[in-house]
């Protein structure tokens, strides 16, 4: 059994569990996750768990609430599994979490949805969808934290002419699992900003897909990481450019430190025959900080037509360079201080790009807190 | 006031093929309120000189002392240097991505100061360094050397050098690659710095065009790793009429 998917840049889905059987590991899309410390989700863990609490905060004018699955918009967005833990959730799904957003409605506030996890024994399961009418302009920011076994489909669906920021903050306790599965739906001159934002969790992996359902959509990716000792985090995305004159660009940022980090980013972009004029770029860019970290930074391009405006990625990754550590202490500057310089340096420009004035300090905070672990450790 | 001794320095560099010694024995005295120039043809050790007294890893120092005021330099650690008040203004300075000018520049000031300056007089004194250098008030909020023009990055290091007042600075071929008006911009700055009180100056040059503008009082000529001659300014005039051919076929002939 199983889907006949010839390429993972061709992905074919399908609500069926059925077509789904248990991954391996051997698979293309899940060589690089270590299953055995996904507790399950990816096989028959049920997903019933109710050792979490969710807070919102709705500025005026945006509804946000619980809809049982038969009178909500799942679906919305063209979201249909690819994988066996997304078709899990789907199956199981009682009711869907909505955040929705009128037409024209300018909403400043961010919206935002605080998921608390209190246990890891029994797997949780969620479902989101953001709905952003036409022409409407939003923030919705997502923070995780504690301790927690879940797995969750993400619907994004940003009206024709909208614009939407929306942030995912996984700042977990260390021995939190977290599987998302993610898709985007962007309109006609629609633009939407997705941010990652991924700090603790023992397992976290994220497959992010983004599509357009109309030309002139614009899509900016931005992701900001940080893995410490034995954490494995991973970020897939997927922009598929089916509308022409639509634009994709992607930039991840990651640092990792201590015995057994990982992080995995694959960058996917397929541009189809009908997408002409479309410019897409993607850059994935890895700061290793200790010995024994190991960063995987897959892009891929594949390119069904030759009438586009521009398509490049780029990859690296690196230990401090010597030259700039060079060039700061010779100001006088300790060590400590220029390590110090050179890594929110790295995280800055990613950091003002996000634009969320509510999250930059937080993000700088935490930026400094990773560092204390390792690069500024008192010897 | 600073006095920067050399004495028999020898140094190396690794190479695929071995080590390489670049540095055959160099003594050299800088005193304060002294500007030495230091002239030399392409390979001849004069930016090796410059980045093993700041200290860079790159380079193996196998033999021979450096002491500023009497203190062992290369015993110090790079930072240690710039806080005994060693500065070089690089030929290469260094892109640091996301960390604005501004927040370098005062993060510098308060490590060789070993205190936070006073906001309000040095805010007013970047400024004003950063305008008689020709550099506008939003140069503040670049990124270090990102996306600077050749002109930018060496004005940068002068403002640097002004604002940080080492009592030591080494130019490493400052004026390589500005047009006439940015050399003038940057000779200025130096003449500004050394009208201080008890600076002393080494400008390391391939070329006599700078001596125009900061008059030297000695002149050293470098061939090969080592001193071949020195004299006053009037060796820079004799060099910029006869080239570096005879010190150059003497060190072929003697080697």
């Amino acid at each position: 059994m199983g889907l006949d998917v010839s390429s993972h840049l061709h992905p074919v889905g399908s609500f069926d569990l059925a077509d789904h059987p248990v991954p391996t590991g051997r698979e293309e899309v899940w060589r690089f996750t270590p299953l055995k410390r996904l507790r399950g989700l990816h096989d028959s863990a049920p997903l019933t768990g109710s050792e979490y609490d969710v807070k919102t905060e709705a500025p005026e004018g945006v509804a946000v609430g619980y809809r049982p699955v038969a009178h909500s918009d799942r679906g919305l967005s063209g979201l249909v599994p690819t994988d066996r833990i997304s078709a899990r959730v789907w199956q199981d799904t009682t009711r869907v979490l909505t955040v929705e957003v009128p037409a024209e409605a300018e909403v400043a506030e961010p919206v935002f949805i605080n998921f608390t996890g209190t246990g890891v024994a029994e797997a949780a399961s969620g479902h989101l969808l953001v709905k952003v009418g036409a022409h409407a302009t939003a923030t919705v920011v997502v923070r995780f934290q504690g301790s927690t076994t879940l797995a969750e489909n993400v619907e994004v669906a940003v009206g024709d002419g909208a614009r939407l920021t929306f942030v995912t903050l996984q700042d977990w306790s260390d021995d939190a699992v977290h599987h998302s599965t993610q898709h985007a739906l962007v309109g006609r001159d629609a633009s939407l900003k997705h941010v990652a934002v991924t700090f603790g969790g023992d397992v976290v992996r994220h497959d992010v897909t983004a599509t357009y359902s109309g030309p002139g959509g614009d899509i900016e990716m931005l992701g900001l990481y940080f893995a410490d000792a034995g954490q494995h985090i991973e970020h897939r995305l997927f922009v598929d450019h089916n509308a022409p004159k639509t634009r994709s660009h992607v930039t991840y940022k990651g640092a990792l430190q201590g015995q057994g980090a990982h992080t995995v980013w694959i960058g996917n972009v397929l541009i189809r025959k009908e997408a002409e004029g479309i410019e897409t770029y993607e850059e994935n860019r890895n700061l290793v900080l200790t010995d024994g970290c190991q960063a995987d930074s897959v892009p891929n391009l594949e390119i069904e037509t030759g009438e586009i405006a521009g398509a490049g990625h780029a990859s690296a990754t690196g230990r401090f360079d010597d030259e700039q550590l060079f060039y700061l202490r010779s100001r006088g500057i300790e060590e400590k201080e220029a390590r110090r310089l050179v890594v929110h340096g790295f995280f800055n420009d990613l950091i003002r790009r996000i634009a969320v004035p509510e999250l930059e300090e937080q993000l700088a905070a935490t930026v400094e807190a990773e560092l204390s672990k390792n690069v500024l450790k008192e010897d | 006031m600073s006095t920067l001794e050399i004495n028999d320095l020898h140094v190396s560099v690794k190479t695929d093929d071995g080590d390489k010694e670049i540095l055959k024995g160099v003594t050299l005295t800088v005193k304060d309120g002294e500007t030495h120039a230091i002239m030399g043809p392409n390979g001849s050790g004069k930016s090796t000189l410059a980045y093993s007294i700041a200290g860079h890893p790159k380079y193996d120092i196998t033999s021979g002392t450096v002491t500023l005021d009497g203190n062992d330099v290369l015993a110090m650690t790079v930072d240690e240097r710039a806080r005994a008040g060693l500065f070089l203004a690089m030929q290469y300075p260094v892109e640091v991505p996301g960390v604005s000018v501004s927040n370098f520049l005062r993060t510098a000031k308060t490590a060789i100061d070993g205190e936070a300056p006073k906001l309000r007089t040095w805010v007013k004194e970047v400024n004003a360094t950063l305008a008689n250098l020709n550099l506008d008030a939003t140069f503040g909020q670049r990124s270090v050397n990102e996306g600077f023009s050749g002109g930018e990055k060496k004005r940068h290091e002068i403002a640097q050098m002004e604002l940080l007042d080492p009592g030591m600075a080494i130019l490493d071929e400052t004026d390589s690659g500005l047009d006439i008006d940015a050399l003038k911009i940057v000779s200025e700055g130096v003449n500004r710095f050394r009208a201080k009180d008890a600076k002393a100056v080494l400008l390391i040059t391939h070329y006599t065009r700078i001596l125009r503008y900061i008059q030297p009082d000695f002149v050293h000529v470098f061939v090969d790793g080592r001193i071949a001659d020195q004299g006053g300014p009037e060796l820079a005039e004799e060099l910029e009429a006869n080239g570096y051919d005879k010190y150059v076929k003497a060190a072929v002939t003697a080697g």
